[in-house]
């Protein structure tokens, strides 16, 4: 009676095993890595928005403070969205008949609130309030990434848990004197230590550092 | 060996000298014989109650499919689920599963190393009841999630984005390691001893790719001494590996309950107690089916009234356990002293609401194994069979006392409340019931449901040599 494989299927038989790891362990890692990139998280990506306004240009080239703007930051949850009358201050004024304006000016006449594209949109089952944070000494920086340099605004970081937790489980070096949240300039003094960050943490009020972790600091 | 005299008249039918009481295999086989007997069956023809059993088990994994759907719409809000019943069908399901398992690894396992040969026979159709019912079992925790694509990451422990692992002090994440292992070992150790079958079953298939599939499966088996050595070996380690998991996996699963602090669930008694539950059901489980299928296939020659003597008494004796763990129960509440566990066990069991759920699984485990202690019920094989469905049935009622008759008096009257499944509960619970004897005629169909390799250890000429395989 013939043979019903050939000699080839030896080799074949050996490679399946090789292959079966390989194809376990790469399927793993290709989907935990998928995860983590900004395919997933949208990290860096930028989003289109109605008006292409320029971060970089107001707050780097102008000088205009982050909370000209959002200037419910340091009393509210959530860091406010300008409303129209706000960008209609200087624009009544400057740049009055730019082409580029004109979605404003809409807006404006018709009392049509602009719509936004959210950038930085955390599920709904986390509890996330932005004046805390920024009393704290978190800058802007630090969640929000180089807005002083975006020309267009991309979201500054993964907004994964992880992430999250990174800076909860220790949040000193990340922490700043309150007065320098806005501050995309600001570098810790020359002879900044432990000793600095520790007083920051101090003042702050930070050095229960379990709270910053228990679940229902952030699910409420 | 017999000459081809006796051998072509013995495979013609080997039944024609039928085996005695005490006999594990008919006299009447050789080596031929034993392999011709078992792989026509799956080499034949379907027959045709195949298709009927079939047809009744496919329609209730239709319904299966409906219940799991209609689930992943709704949410786990169309179960009976309440407070204080936040338990129900689906911990009752997946121990009643698990346990029916557990006879499967006893058999290949605990009865290998202890040299017991009646079990070469049963041991593939156990074991395939074992890796059935852990696949029924599997469904409930991860359908009770109401999202089970995402159960899988909430469960496992492993870096993630979250940068969370699971509880490792809660038993349910133990039950995930615990059922994970044993199907796991249950499925290489049922895979490995059907190798040298497969390579029979590829030598004597007549089709080109029947042959190369065969081939596949079994891995290039030789039946070559070396094949042979490292395949006990291999089989040897793995009933090793096996032994363990009869005993820890249902304890880990009583676990759930027994580590919470709730009366009727707050006991000692319960690993143990669910072990010998396991096995219980689990040989009842075996003749249920065994019982039919030798009749239907005309296996009597190899399935022989032995084996099912042999697996009442363990019957009866692991019943016996059950029972005794359930007196314990009523001792622990009365000698605790606690009012609300002697409410919960001494009180609302046997005068409570769902007292015909308790008073049931006293007829069923205790008083209907009671004929198991004659000889004459033990031949019989309608008699085995009829009590082999009530224990079944009783081993669903048992976790339904646990759970649901512990829950639904809470420590605060105001709390009480009553628990039904509906329709969708059932209609999963059924469902998993026919995937499994699906799964089952379709594993009696397709593959050599007794094992042809072992079988023959069992013949004459394999003794006369002076040594076993084993």
């Amino acid at each position: 009676m013939a043979q019903i494989f050939g000699p080839s299927s030896n080799i074949y038989s050996k490679l399946s095993i090789v292959l079966a790891a390989l194809l376990a362990g790469g399927g793993v890692t290709l989907v935990m890595a998928f995860e983590r990139s900004p395919y997933k998280t949208n990290e860096n990506v930028i989003y289109t928005q109605p008006i292409k306004f320029s971060h970089d240009h107001h707050t780097a080239a102008m000088g205009i403070d982050c909370r000209y703007c959002h200037y419910t930051v340091e009393r509210s949850r959530s860091a406010n969205i300008p409303p129209t009358e706000l960008c209609m201050n200087c624009h009544s004024q400057i740049w009055a008949d730019s082409p580029m304006l004109e979605p404003v000016r809409a807006s404006y006449r018709n009392n049509e609130p602009i719509e936004w594209n959210r950038v930085h949109d955390l599920p709904d089952y986390v509890y996330f309030d932005h004046s805390i944070h920024v009393a704290k000494g978190v800058a802007c920086f630090s969640c929000h990434g180089d807005v002083n340099e975006m020309p267009l605004i991309k979201r500054g970081a993964s907004l994964q848990m992880s992430w999250c937790l990174d800076c909860h489980r220790d949040p000193t070096p990340n922490l700043r004197p309150p007065s320098e949240v806005t501050n995309f300039r600001w570098e810790p003094p020359e002879d900044a230590g432990d000793e600095y960050y520790a007083h920051l943490a101090a003042e702050a009020n930070l050095a229960d550092r379990q709270r910053l972790f228990s679940c229902s600091t952030c699910h409420r | 060996m017999s000459t081809p005299e006796t051998r072509s008249a013995a495979a013609a039918d080997p039944i024609l000298v039928p085996p005695g009481d005490k006999e594990i295999l008919s006299p009447g086989h050789d080596a031929a014989s034993v392999t011709k007997r078992i792989a026509m069956i799956p080499e034949g023809r379907t027959p045709i109650w195949m298709f009927g059993v079939f047809a009744v088990s496919f329609s209730l994994v239709g319904l299966l499919l409906t219940a799991i759907t209609y689930l992943v719409f709704k949410g786990t809000g169309i179960w009976g689920l309440n407070i204080p019943v936040a338990w129900g069908f689906a911990i009752i399901n997946l121990v009643w599963w698990i346990g029916i398992g557990h006879a499967g690894t006893l058999i290949s396992a605990i009865l290998l190393l202890l040299n017991q040969d009646w079990r070469n026979s049963i041991n593939r159709f156990a074991e395939a009841m074992t890796l059935f019912a852990v696949a029924c079992a599997v469904m409930f925790p991860l359908l009770h999630t109401g999202r089970p694509w995402v159960a899988a990451y909430w469960l496992l422990p492993y870096p993630n984005t979250m940068m969370l692992w699971p509880n490792f002090r809660s038993p349910l994440m133990w039950d995930v390691f615990a059922i994970s292992t044993y199907g796991t070992v249950s499925l290489l150790f049922w895979y490995v001893g059907l190798v040298p079958d497969l390579g029979t079953m590829r030598n004597r298939a007549k089709k080109l790719w029947l042959k190369r599939l065969y081939g596949v499966l079994c891995m290039g088996w030789r039946g070559s001494a070396r094949h042979w050595h490292h395949y006990e070996m291999a089989y040897l380690l793995l009933a090793g590996l096996s032994t363990p998991l009869v005993l820890s996996v249902h304890s880990i699963i009583s676990f759930d309950f027994s580590v919470s602090q709730l009366p009727g669930w707050h006991t000692t008694i319960f690993p143990p107690y669910f072990v010998a539950g396991a096995v219980f059901a689990g040989f009842a489980m075996v003749m249920l089916v065994a019982i039919p299928v030798r009749k239907l296939y005309g296996l009597e020659d190899m399935l022989t009234s032995r084996h099912l003597q042999n697996m009442a008494k363990v019957t009866l004796v692991t019943g016996l356990i059950v029972c005794y763990g359930y007196l314990c129960e009523f001792i622990y509440a009365y000698y605790s002293g606690n009012p609300y566990e002697r409410f919960v066990v001494g009180e609302n069991r046997p005068f409570g609401p769902y007292n015909w759920a308790w008073l049931s699984l006293v007829f069923c485990n205790f008083l209907a194994i009671q004929p198991l202690w004659f000889k004459k019920v033990r031949q019989s094989v309608v008699a085995l069979w009829i009590i082999s469905f009530i224990i079944s049935i009783g081993m669903w009622l048992e976790r339904f006392v646990i759970v649901v008759m512990s829950l639904h008096r809470d420590f605060l009257p105001s709390s009480w409340d009553r628990y039904a499944g509906t329709f969708w509960d059932w209609a999963l619970y059924l469902g998993t019931i026919g995937f499994f004897f699906s799964l089952m005629f379709l594993f009696i169909r397709f593959v050599p449901m007794i094992p042809m390799s072992e079988i023959k250890i069992l013949l004459p000429e394999a003794k006369v040599k002076g040594g076993s395989h084993h």
